[in-house]
């Protein structure tokens, strides 16, 4: 690669990978994120390599290897451009077939995704429900470029925004721009980012400002950073690049956590190969700006991705927040300004900066514009990471492009922003998404996280786990998040086991709005949502638990024990050799018998069943009953 | 000059002033653990959080760490601080209920019960002693250790610090373990309860080296004996 000294440079190469291409060539494109290869991309990659070569392919196809495009449901599928024809959940053999058809430009039926109400079959990518009511902008864009080959981000239009930024030479044009577009903050917060560039801009430049990716996304069930990172590094550091030139930073540094390697590598490649083009480092293309970006590794405190915690990290020092303010903007890594924006936050930059702030600005709703990348999880149909425009409700995501639940119990809640989110329940699926709905709801966006619960989830459980989650990742500094982390998990635990009384309910509320309403960072003020927000809308379960003794969901094991509902049961003997204790015995045609001495509550025959004929009863009502 | 209200009264105060030094100059008590005068303020213990900011946008913020600011509206006893610090006290008081100091802030409080499960740990983890060590001291020979509920005070891996002088200074600002050092009964001396801090004392078993300011440190007495 030969480094570019000017502009026109630049725009002759992009003209010749432009030029390069053939549009009539297929391309058969193969999402090969962490979670595609967890499912088996790399199969698909290496048998697609092998029919190409020894079929003698190589003219009549292409192959790419991308990042997530975000159906992990159909995991590991393709893509065939141009026509979009999606094949999902694909076998080696399938593989071969396909490639053969491919080349030939035909399209194998069987093999097409089926829509599970019609039963049709749906040839193209985007007349899947799952993809037709999302609006992709920044997933689209994994689906055009191979992380590791910069020519193809600069093919498709990659670093247009960094030339129209530097073409115009005008650093406080791009922070208006920024502010004009409305975007704000992805990492959670929702602090609008023009904003925050304006203050770093007007900071005093004494030995330098900082800016920082924060790619520390810890939450449970949430992983869009990962794969935007992971599908599109450049998209990033074009970002990074942008907002240094409209700020004055001299320095970046991405904060990425350990656990995403293959993210880090990307990044690795991508950057290295930013250097050789001189899209990075000293006099970039040529003119007078210079920036040069790190990568920190994060060794996996959940509290890092708060933002004075990462800046401790990045410093060396044990992760652990501090008080603000003084805010990093002010007063940041080594005492110098310092600007973080999430990775969602940065990947949208190059967007603004091409199409234009106005434009960016119309979707969405006014206070909350553009798209934002939920990962949807749990119990619906349809999980993956969906990109929507704020302010769309949860309905239409849970059951619009989720599809429902994926099984027959219905969908109860729906958790949103990760441990420190709360749980919403069905009435409010109406609530459109926007940073202040949620706050208002007693939830937050957070990253966006959104787990569904159906009525096999009991809503005690799902408080004790985020609790349970918290108080280990809690970092301890701080005395009301440290003990009441550790503290509202006790009584939790007592809840769950039978041993809670109503006077720790109470307890329990005092002192989740105690700790909200005196920790010192984000962790500890969110941390009382999951427990807030259960007991707002989920208040009966508790008491269920409390004052019967007994879990209606069947998922705290020390209150319920199954029992076979006679008038249901059909004799099918299902149940039977699902059992591990070989507690359930009967014979065909007649209601079977659970012996409760040896059943260990696995749930296992609950799962076999059709005819719902195994229900859990209170434990005290067993001890009556028999 | 900063002018801003406490408590409904207009002041003025120096630029720089914390909210929490503001409070004490004009005779507002504000009960802390983790603040020490020459220390860096550490807004660990929250006992100090005060009101600001009025309407739906008033929070609670700890008063150490918060510098004064024009026109600002602070409350440094309003129902929603009192609730908070209650609730601290009584937290305390579930995990740390042999401290004088936190006995005595309890009392003040009117907090009469604690409604949590009791257990009896040595260590608020309040860092006084790692700043002094750190800030006042030089020697940085004890730190924080682990996150959560597994945080605690020490050196790495246990191993006495060659860095320690052995000044006493941790254990003299200590707030949790202060009643139990200058405990009279002999027999009783040595209560584990600065164990937390790995003394090197109590390691070597020899006391005849140790500065120690704690007057008197029964601890010290009985190794010169």
């Amino acid at each position: 690669m030969e480094r570019l000294a000017s502009i026109e440079q630049f725009r002759t190469l992009q003209e010749r990978v432009v030029a390069d291409r053939d549009p009539n060539i297929p391309v058969v494109v193969i999402p090969a994120g962490t979670c595609g290869q967890a499912s088996g991309a790399n199969d698909l990659i290496r048998i697609a390599k092998h029919e190409l070569l020894s079929k003698g392919l190589a003219e009549k196809l292409r192959i790419r290897i991308t990042g997530c495009h975000g159906f992990c449901q159909a995991e590991p599928s393709v893509l065939i451009e141009p026509e979009g024809t999606f094949y999902p959940r694909l076998g080696i053999k399938q593989m071969m077939q396909i490639i053969e058809a491919a080349s030939q430009g035909r399209v194998v039926e069987e093999l097409l995704w089926r829509d599970p109400t019609t039963h049709k079959r749906v040839p193209k990518q985007s007349d899947i429900p799952f993809f037709r009511s999302q609006r992709r902008t920044l997933l689209a864009r994994n689906e055009k470029v191979d992380p590791i080959r910069i020519y193809d981000y600069v093919g498709s239009g990659g670093y247009s925004a960094l030339v129209k930024v530097l073409v115009r030479g005008n650093p406080g044009w791009v922070v208006d721009e920024a502010k004009a577009s409305g975007l704000r903050g992805r990492g959670g917060a929702g602090f609008p980012t023009g904003l925050k560039w304006e203050v770093l801009a007007k900071a005093r430049n004494g030995h330098g400002k900082f800016l920082v990716c924060n790619a520390d996304e810890g939450d449970p069930g949430a992983y869009m950073d990962r794969s935007v990172l992971e599908g599109n590094p450049q998209s990033i550091i074009e970002g990074m690049l942008i907002g240094a030139y409209g700020t004055g930073a001299t320095q970046g540094i991405i904060y990425v956590r350990t656990e995403y390697p293959l993210a880090i590598k990307h990044l690795v490649i991508a950057l290295r190969q930013a250097r050789e083009l001189g899209l990075l480092g000293e006099k970039i293309l040529g003119t007078g700006f210079s920036f040069d970006i790190q990568i920190v590794k994060g060794a996996g405190a959940f509290v890092c991705g708060e933002e004075t915690a990462l800046i401790r990290s990045v410093e060396g020092e044990r992760g652990e927040p501090r008080q603000r303010p003084p805010y990093p903007v002010e007063k940041g890594i080594k005492g110098e300004p310092t600007a973080i924006n999430n990775v969602e936050t940065w990947a949208n930059i190059p967007i603004i900066i091409n199409e234009g702030a106005a434009r960016f600005a119309k979707v969405g709703s006014p206070q909350n514009t553009g798209t934002k990348i939920f990962s949807l999880v749990g119990k619906v149909r349809n999980t993956g990471l969906v990109e929507v425009p704020m302010g769309v409700t949860i309905g239409e995501i849970v059951h619009g492009i989720g599809g429902g639940p994926s099984g027959r119990a219905k969908i109860k809640a729906v958790q949103t922003g990760g441990p420190s989110g709360g749980c919403l329940p069905v009435p409010m699926f109406d609530l459109s998404l926007n940073y202040e709905s949620l706050a208002a709801a007693g939830s937050i966006m957070g990253s966006g996280g959104m787990i569904v619960m159906d009525d096999n989830t009991c809503m005690v459980d799902v408080a004790k786990y985020f609790m349970e989650f918290l108080k280990d990742e809690s970092c301890g500094k701080c005395f009301t998040c440290r003990q009441g982390t550790q503290r509202m998990w006790e009584i939790l635990d007592d809840i769950t086991t039978g041993r809670g009384t109503l006077a720790q309910l109470d307890l329990l509320q005092e002192l989740a709005e105690v700790v909200r309403d005196t920790s010192m960072c984000g962790l500890g003020q969110t941390a009382a949502n999951p427990v807030l927000s259960t007991l707002r809308y989920f208040r009966d379960e508790y008491l269920t638990h409390i004052e019967r003794k007994f879990c209606p969901a069947t998922v705290c094991r020390d209150l319920f024990n199954y029992r076979v509902i006679a008038e249901k049961c059909t004799g099918c003997r299902l149940c039977l050799p699902v059992c591990p204790t070989g507690a359930m015995t009967g014979s065909k045609g007649k209601a079977h018998n659970l012996d409760r001495s040896t059943c260990i509550k696995c749930r296992a025959c609950v799962e076999a069943c059709k005819f719902d004929a195994i229900a859990g009863e209170p434990v005290i009502a067993a001890a009556q009953s028999g | 000059m900063i002018s801003l209200t406490m408590n409904g009264l207009p002041v003025s105060v120096e630029e720089g002033t914390t909210l929490l030094e503001a409070a004490r100059f004009l005779g507002f008590p504000i009960p802390t653990l983790c603040h020490l005068e020459g220390l860096t303020p550490y807004g660990a213990c929250r006992l100090c959080v005060v009101e600001i900011g009025r309407g739906g946008k008033a929070k609670l913020v700890s008063s150490c760490t918060y510098t004064a600011e024009n026109g600002l509206t602070v409350r440094t006893a309003s129902w929603r601080v009192m609730r908070a610090r209650k609730m601290i006290l009584e937290l305390l008081l579930a995990s740390c209920p042999q401290s004088k100091i936190i006995q005595d802030l309890a009392a003040a409080h009117e907090v009469r019960r604690q409604r949590f499960r009791q257990e009896y740990k040595d260590c608020i983890l309040c860092g006084l002693c790692v700043r002094i060590c750190e800030e006042q001291m030089m020697a940085k020979a004890i730190g924080f250790r682990g996150r959560g509920e597994k945080r605690s005070v020490g050196t790495p891996f246990d191993v006495p610090s060659p860095a320690c002088r052995l000044c006493g200074a941790c254990m003299y600002v200590c707030p949790a373990c202060q009643l139990r050092c200058t405990y009279n009964e002999p027999e009783k001396a040595i209560c584990g309860s600065c164990a937390n801090l790995s003394p090197p004392c109590l390691e070597k078993q020899e006391f005849h080296d140790m500065m120690c300011y704690m007057a008197p440190c029964v601890a010290c007495e009985i190794g010169k004996r």
